[in-house]
């Protein structure tokens, strides 16, 4: 009698789809997690194979956990794809509290008849975003839909951090006086992803700005002697910095005076805004932030921005007023002035 | 960006808003109507307001395409698409104009109709082309600048022999319009509405050219000025207007040389003829049925109307009783003189078309400009 030897034929990267069981629990969902999941995101803690994983809980400090899901269309874009947007998303709202961000879990909707080629792409830039940022991709989740009830895949990723004792940086802390900073120029994502579109295709050299803040904003916080004076930080996304602006002059209470010549946005973004009827001051952006200080230290900052590869194109772009009706108002390039408001209706569908 | 921002430029402005304070007779005011949209928005967008003497005054005319676009219209298209299940194509900013049952493109297309946003007419006979499955229907409306288009895709649907495709056509005409405020009795009997010129109409202008409103200057003596949509075009506008009032003139001049001619495109002109006839009357939002005042798919091209080929049969429908749309389109009333402007009528929820577009008067005013009413309420308050 001869003993076979234990085989299992790989998952055909290549050329094969994802089926029904790949979501059903069994054989097929476990070598997909095997051969693609673990091996691209690998690290002790997803290794211990749990259902949940067992973490080092920091001493001291706050915990900070974020979560979103990202549902853009299409898949991959200039400058990056879902799965490296899913990451920097994440790491990005967890680090808009001065948090440092330490552990990353996801959650995966794929569709029947997704090509694997393009899953492995998505999970591989994701592994590398999360590697780059330093932050593991410890627990996840796949499940799979029927042929059109999905659009190949949504990725929902939840991140924690840890925030110091003392640091309270949010929206509501916005105030008068203080100092309206951006880290770069803006609309670089919308404007990259819409170039894609259906019916809109038009041809660009913008890439996605898709990036993660988090050494920035610990380069910011180093910088300042007293990081308590550095009061708000915010990542421009979906809205763009006119209703992320507004967001935060409602929640503080405050106005703001910001002004059109001071905001940084690339020439051939504006070109692109002007032939689509957009403005790029409503257009997502995926590796800028919004920084929010005391008027002494708006200089300190600004050329701690300055010097960190993700802020070279920062600048002061306004300040923060007293106004009962919290209008975030702009003087014009042209010398007239106007409210700038939230974004109404749907500018830009499906962008993160 | 080269050729956009010389036309944007502060300094110029500046320069222009200087002449005009310098020019302006304090003994006489200035009421000029904007008639299009794009005005208005650069209007507001820019803050011009600020830049003029206190009695130059800026009337919002009725050229926003999707503010005049009656409920009735939307309802049509709106029940092709839930009830006759075509594909409705159209331009982005119809999707939310308000329509009968609380409804509108954008809520029916999450009952489940299809809805598709196009950039261009071109695009929705693509659409057509790849579903010859499906009945392909594009919701057709603007004034003269978007009428060219429309023509050339039932020209090509007509001669690539597209059978799934047809239009539903709610183009409307600007002299029309014009000679319908000049005649309204606010204007000519009452004088509540004063208007002592024009904002002629940009790329409506490049079209038709600038000799269709000859008449106006003639016959009714109001100076007009064809001006381009980008603000320093308008201040320009605005200071020949002056000029004319001053002396006493009223003639038709033309900011707007470096695109618009005297006779316009001629070629667009022609391709418009062959499509299109004259609707005998069409009902306006806000200013109610206006005679010749838009356009029809003429016989020979039957098949790819979507009025005669699904059996269309317009009804009006009144707006809400407190909408001020009307009014405000017929530059008898502003924005905020309206009950409902920023209260339950906002851009998120517009119960008025004027709220939709940003080239709607409300929408420009509760986006960009309504902070001067604040002020003004906060002055009062504490003089």
């Amino acid at each position: 009698m001869t003993t076979k030897k234990n085989y299992l034929r790989p998952i055909d990267f290549k050329h094969g789809h994802i089926d029904m069981t790949h979501g059903a629990g069994g054989r097929a969902a476990a070598q997909l997690v095997n051969e693609l999941f673990a091996r691209a995101f690998d690290n002790e803690y997803l290794n211990q194979g749990h259902d949940g994983a067992l973490l080092p809980f920091p001493t001291g400090g706050r915990l900070v956990m974020a979560t979103d899901g990202h549902v853009i269309s299409p898949l991959f874009f200039p400058g990056g794809d879902i799965g490296c947007l899913s990451v920097h998303g994440t790491v990005n709202d967890v680090a808009m509290s001065g948090a440092k961000p330490l552990y990353l879990a996801a959650s995966f909707i794929l569709e029947e008849g997704f090509a694997l080629a393009d899953l492995k792409r998505i999970v591989e830039s994701m592994a590398a975003a999360a590697r780059d940022a330093g932050v593991p991709i410890v627990t996840g989740d796949t499940k799979v839909v029927e042929k059109g009830k999905g659009d190949g895949v949504f990725i929902s990723t939840t991140g924690v951090g840890v925030v110091p004792d003392g640091l309270c940086i949010d929206g509501r802390q916005a105030r008068v006086g203080d100092v309206i900073l951006v880290s770069g120029t803006m609309g670089e994502h919308g404007v990259a992803v819409m170039s894609l579109r259906e019916s809109l295709e038009f041809e660009t050299a913008i890439e996605s700005d898709t990036a993660a803040l988090h050494t920035l904003v610990q380069a910011m916080l180093q910088a300042l002697p007293d990081p308590g004076a550095l009061h708000v930080l915010r990542d421009p996304t979906r809205g763009g910095l006119a209703t992320t602006l507004n967001e935060i002059a409602t929640q503080s209470q405050v106005g703001m005076a910001i002004e059109e010549a001071l905001i940084p946005v690339l020439p051939q973004v504006e070109a692109a805004c002007e032939l689509l009827g957009l403005d790029p001051l409503y257009v997502a952006n995926e590796g800028k932030l919004i920084a929010i200080c005391a008027p002494e230290v708006a200089d300190t900052l600004l050329a701690a921005m300055r010097a960190h590869p993700l802020g070279q194109g920062a600048q002061r772009i306004g300040t923060v007023t007293q106004d009962a009706h919290c209008f975030v108002q702009m003087s014009t390039r042209f010398g007239g002035r106007r409210v700038v408001d939230w974004l109404s209706g749907e500018q830009l569908p499906r962008i993160c | 960006m080269k050729y956009i921002d010389e036309f944007r430029d502060g300094d110029g402005a500046r320069h222009i808003a200087a002449k005009i304070a310098a020019e302006v007779r304090t003994d006489l005011s200035y009421n000029f109507m904007e008639f299009c949209g794009g005005h208005t928005h650069a209007i507001s967008r820019y803050g011009i307001a600020d830049m003029l003497p206190a009695n130059v005054r800026m009337i919002h005319g009725p050229g926003c395409p999707v503010c005049v676009l009656p409920i009735g219209r939307v309802d049509l298209a709106i029940r092709l698409a839930l009830e006759r299940g075509v594909m409705l194509c159209t331009y982005g900013d119809t999707m939310r104009v308000p329509a009968s049952d609380n409804l509108s493109l954008i809520k029916a297309k999450a009952r489940g109709a299809d809805i598709r946003m196009v950039y261009s007419a071109s695009d929705a006979l693509k659409l057509a082309e790849q579903n010859p499955e499906r009945e392909v229907v594009f919701f057709a409306i603007g004034f003269e600048t978007t009428t060219p288009p429309t023509a050339l895709v039932i020209r090509d649907a007509a001669a690539r022999a597209v059978k799934n495709f047809s239009v539903l056509c709610c183009h409307v005409l600007t002299p029309s319009a014009i000679t319908h405020i000049l005649e309204s009795a606010e204007v000519r009997q009452l004088g509540t509405v004063p208007i002592d010129g024009f904002i002629g109409p940009a790329h409506v202008s490049i079209i038709i050219g600038s000799q269709p409103y000859e008449h106006f200057a003639e016959e009714y003596r109001k100076p007009v000025v064809i001006t381009g949509f980008e603000p320093l075009d308008v201040m320009q506008g605005i200071l020949m207007l002056v000029r004319q009032v001053n002396a006493g003139q009223a003639v038709v001049e033309n900011e707007f040389s470096r695109v618009v001619t005297r006779d316009g495109n001629l070629a667009a002109q022609n391709l418009v003829s062959q499509v299109f006839e004259l609707r005998e009357s069409f009902e306006w939002r806000g200013l109610g049925e206006v005679p010749y005042s838009a356009l029809k798919i003429r016989p020979a091209f039957a098949e790819w109307d979507a009025e005669r080929k699904f059996d269309l049969h317009y009804a009006s429908v009144p707006d809400h009783k407190q909408c001020e749309c009307g009014a405000i389109l017929r530059g008898v009333k502003r924005p905020q003189d309206c009950k409902l402007f920023g209260t339950v009528c906002t851009p998120e929820s517009p119960m008025g078309s004027c709220m939709v577009s940003n080239e709607g008067a409300c929408a420009a005013h509760y986006s960009y400009g309504r902070f001067r009413d604040i002020a003004v309420v906060a002055a009062s308050a504490s003089a």
